[in-house]
């Protein structure tokens, strides 16, 4: 089954409400509940990295019986350095993404420790594309 | 093991929505305004401390599996952030204390760290 959401950028309103539909969805589905953890948590930093740095995007989720297939698609300004963003502490975030509580250069690494599988994909200028892929049997991956 | 109400006494707090949590045991308590911070403890059904009082700390709180908050040093809490709290299942309480001094007296009646 697929399920698609629209984000807003700058929109810290509704930041969290794609999250929260999902984690209802997989609540339904009777997913394991240390796995649906690790996929919200996933899914809610990326989801804060949209509203906080891009114009706009779209979250696909794919869900099969093996695993979840998320995919973040935004427009935005890119990232220029994957791997500086991808260190802790490295941060581009603006003064009102870090009143919101976030914008302490965690959420890519959180979202790497949580997922089974993290590929970002990046064009300054352009956008960005995360994929996370968690795998819903415990003993599988 | 302390019940959330007899922690809401220790605080000085109000309980703004949820009430029908009151008599749920605490066990572990987390302090922390960084949002990504809170995300990264794996352990369930904590209460979480903190001075963020903002619609992000109840997204936070329900994908952490977080169901009580204390909001410190009475923030402002509007009517959008206990609407998505009832929504969500997340007990809220606000507090006139710093978030030092929760923690302090909630460690002092035995509520544990995570850490």
């Amino acid at each position: 089954m697929q399920f698609k959401y629209k984000i807003a950028g700058g929109d810290f309103t509704n930041a969290g409400n794609a999250s929260s539909a999902v984690k209802k969805i997989l609540k339904q589905l009777n997913v394991d509940h240390v796995i649906s953890k690790h996929i919200v948590v996933a899914l809610y930093e990326a989801e804060v990295n949209i509203v906080a740095h891009a114009y706009s995007g779209v979250i696909e989720v794919n869900i099969d019986e093996n695993q979840i297939h998320i995919i973040l698609d935004d427009k935005g300004p890119g990232i220029a350095d994957i791997d500086q963003a991808m260190e802790e502490g490295y941060s581009t975030a603006s003064p009102q993404v870090r009143e919101m509580g976030f914008g302490a250069g965690m959420g890519l690494a959180n979202m790497k420790r949580n997922a089974d599988k993290m590929l970002i994909s990046s064009e300054p200028g352009k956008g960005t594309k995360v994929e996370l892929i968690h795998y819903l049997k415990p003993d599988a991956g | 093991m302390k019940t959330i109400k007899e922690i809401a006494e220790i605080i000085g707090g109000k309980v703004l929505c949820c009430h029908e949590k009151s008599d749920r045991h605490i066990e572990h308590a987390f302090a922390s305004d960084l949002m990504s911070d809170v995300l990264t403890v794996e352990m369930d059904n904590l209460l979480l401390i903190t001075g963020l009082a903002n619609l992000q700390a109840i997204r936070t709180a329900e994908m952490s599996d977080i169901s009580f908050i204390i909001f410190a040093r009475n923030k402002k809490i509007n009517s959008d952030i206990i609407a998505l709290a009832e929504e969500t299942g997340i007990m809220l309480i606000e507090s006139p204390f710093s978030v030092f001094r929760i923690s302090g007296e909630l460690y002092k009646a035995g509520v544990k760290p995570v850490y």
